[in-house]
């Protein structure tokens, strides 16, 4: 009874501090404009089954992809064991899905156990590519010391507690023997193993070992829940939604401002339509993060650091200070920053900083080819090079401070109308050339 | 040469099946110009009844978009589409894949509407209709080409085919490089990059795309673009390949083949 209250109690905390969390990344990416999606929804669901359910963009990089399908399986399907945890736990039963399941159980926990290994295996691999075989993209300058121990601890959280998953099985499995109060599972192929470094322990022993990796590993995911909310682990959620929201034109369409449509069309002396008006003024282009739309504030919070962008931008690749991943976590750190700051009652967007400047330079933007190598590489569809125009369109519009020699090309077509500075009366010189 | 403009076109009551849309590159680089005359030599030799713009052709916009000043493209884009409906284009094929992806991407929302072809393209519809005949080969047999993806054909807009079977058609050998199609390297000069020195680095883009494109062995470097042209020409004579190895363009190679 009393472990029923404790346990319910620990629900209750961990509760509250990820519905804190998440109401402030709710309100974060609120910060951002609202965006109206256009296209047909079906296209949106079909990447989302395909790229975020399917994980098709993964497998463009076998090896990584393997190994992740293996986490992602088994976080998606361990999680049911998490339900019998849950219920167990407020009920006081042990292992109440056992006698309704029946040999149906044990072929469960045996595929559950299966993953559990396999996860295991998997973040012993990823470990050993981030910090033995130093694979080059996670070594880039953004991936500063955070970014790195982020990613270290998220795998080392879920070894230690696919470790404890295990042990609690072996554990029980003995106990099953010399207890009637544990539910016989029929016996565990991968914590059989381990039952043979516990068979010397006494039966009071194991009881609180048993006790102690159940707790330790419900306790686990829990704190490990609200431990995501602050880390680039997030994707396992955000991916889905990002994937839903992700842009259908092809990619080299570029987003119209329908404000300067208007601008132009009464310069022109062009009918500009009548519903067009209701534009709020703003600024032209992105200075600061509530200058983005929530879309791409969200796709900050989807992205997980891989670095797939950044090792496929030539910009990055020939040594240029742009990293599209960067990109995305500058994006995510002032949304932070901007957040922590409003919750403490502080000036929020009014600190004096703003994105264009104080995280994301100048250098680092103009770099851009506009390629979308980065887009193309995303697996979870996020698209920096929106975010890298936005603020080219601020850089250039509000400020006029585009580089020296694209303000030239700005005049050339203003004056000669082509990029270059050659007489508009020869364009049609080349019909000359030759005959 | 024959080289109508619309406007000749249209002071004879005549519409044209199809108008070139030359772009800046094809009318003022030196270079570019040498494509943009082969392409006109296919038209004509396929007797398709084309018009250019002449003198009325003006930037589509979109490097000024690229570089953030949406009202300078935004005014270059609604003038040419005034220009353009005027004339009631309907159809359009450019050898520009800048002019292209902003032609068929992003004047729609602007009211301009109409269907745009690259000459990639529009080179293979007339080689799979029988309308170019290739020589048997010729020089091409055996002649070992590598197709360089141009970032706004492939990944902007999904053409990664259409140029290899240009190519292929043409009975050369082509060769891939380590990275293409989705993964293909840019040349550096997209997202108006062409109109500036590029950021400190360790390396320039176009060299390092030069370096994959002569580790295939190639002889000669296929681009579909302008831009690309300029950045692999400019990468190969960094490198002194220039006698060993050319950059061709598409429409040149295919008018090469067909003794235009």
């Amino acid at each position: 009874m009393i472990s029923s209250i404790i346990f319910i109690i620990t629900l209750g905390i961990a509760g509250f501090f990820i519905r804190k969390r998440v109401i402030r990344i709710q309100k974060n990416i609120q910060l951002g404009k609202v965006d109206r999606l256009d296209g047909p929804n079906n296209e949106r669901w079909k990447n989302m089954l395909l790229v975020a359910f399917g994980q098709k963009k993964m497998f463009k990089r076998l090896t990584p992809a393997f190994f992740h399908f293996l986490i992602y399986a088994g976080f998606l399907i361990i999680n049911l064991e998490v339900l019998e945890f849950v219920i167990d736990g407020i009920a006081g039963t042990h292992r109440i899905f056992a006698p309704f399941l029946g040999g149906f159980y044990n072929v469960l926990m045996n595929f559950f156990e299966f993953l559990a290994v396999a996860v295991l295996v998997s973040c012993i691999v990823f470990l050993v590519r981030r910090n033995v075989l130093k694979i080059d993209r996670f070594q880039s300058a953004e991936m500063t010391r955070w970014p790195r121990l982020d990613a270290n601890l998220i795998l080392t959280i879920e070894i230690i507690l696919m470790m404890a998953i295990l042990t609690m099985n072996a554990s029980d499995q003995l106990l099953q023997t010399r207890d009637s109060h544990y539910v016989a599972t029929g016996p565990l192929f991968f914590s059989g193993f381990l039952t043979s470094t516990l068979q010397s322990l006494n039966t009071s022993t194991l009881v609180f070992v048993e006790r102690f990796c159940w707790w330790f590993h419900i306790v686990g995911i829990l704190a490990f829940t609200v431990y995501i909310t602050y880390s680039k682990h997030l994707h396992i959620f955000f991916a889905f939604i990002n994937t839903y929201r992700a842009k259908l034109e092809p990619k080299g369409h570029i987003n119209n401002m329908p404000v300067v449509t208007k601008e132009v069309k009464t310069m022109l002396g062009l009918p500009v339509e009548a519903n067009t008006t209701t534009g709020e003024p703003g600024r032209f282009g992105a200075k600061d993060i509530n200058d983005l739309t929530q879309t791409q504030l969200m796709a900050a919070y989807s992205c997980t650091e891989c670095g797939r962008c950044t090792s496929e931008c030539p910009a990055n690749q020939t040594g240029k200070k742009l990293s599209p991943r960067k990109i995305m976590m500058d994006v995510r750190d002032r949304m932070e920053d901007v957040g922590n700051s409003l919750e403490k009652g502080g000036p929020g967007l009014s600190d004096g900083k703003f994105l264009l400047g104080d995280y994301i330079t100048k250098e680092e933007i103009n770099a851009c080819t506009s390629c979308n190598a980065c887009v193309e590489a995303c697996p979870v569809l996020i698209n920096p090079l929106e975010i890298i125009l936005e603020l080219r369109r601020y850089q250039a519009m509000e400020e006029s401070s585009s580089p020296q020699q694209w303000n030239s090309m700005f005049q050339n077509i203003e004056t000669s109308f082509a990029p270059w500075k050659f007489p508009a009366s020869d364009r049609f010189n080349w019909a000359k050339m030759n005959s | 040469m024959n080289i109508p403009t619309l406007a000749d076109l249209t002071a004879k009551g005549e519409q044209p099946e199809i108008l070139f849309w030359v772009g800046c590159a094809g009318s003022f680089d030196d270079r570019a110009k040498r494509v943009t005359l082969a392409f006109v030599k296919i038209l004509n030799a396929v007797g398709t009844k084309f018009a250019v713009l002449g003198n009325e052709e003006t930037c589509t916009g979109d490097p000024a978009r690229r570089a953030g000043n949406e009202f300078l493209f935004q005014m270059q884009a609604m003038n040419n589409i005034q220009l353009m409906n005027g004339y009631g284009v309907k159809k359009i094929v450019t050898a520009c894949p800048h002019c292209f992806n902003t032609l068929k991407n992003e004047y729609p929302e602007l009211g301009g509407n109409y269907e745009v072809i690259h000459h990639a393209t529009y080179l293979q519809a007339l080689i799979n209709e029988g309308k170019i005949k290739m020589q048997g080969g010729g020089s091409f047999k055996g002649r070992k080409i590598t197709y360089h993806d141009s970032c706004y054909l492939g990944r902007a807009n999904n053409i990664y085919e259409a140029p290899r079977e240009v190519l292929q058609a043409l009975d050369a050998d082509l060769v891939e490089m380590k990275r293409c199609r989705t993964t293909g390297l840019c040349c550096g000069a997209g997202g108006a990059q062409m109109f500036k020195e590029p950021e400190n680095g360790k390396k320039d883009i176009n060299i390092a795309r030069t370096e994959e494109a002569l580790a295939t062995g190639a002889t000669t470097i296929a681009v579909a673009c302008p831009f690309c042209m300029t950045m692999m020409t400019d990468g190969v004579k960094n490198k002194e390949k220039e006698s060993a190895v050319q950059v061709k363009d598409l429409a040149e190679l295919v008018a090469e083949a067909n003794g235009l």
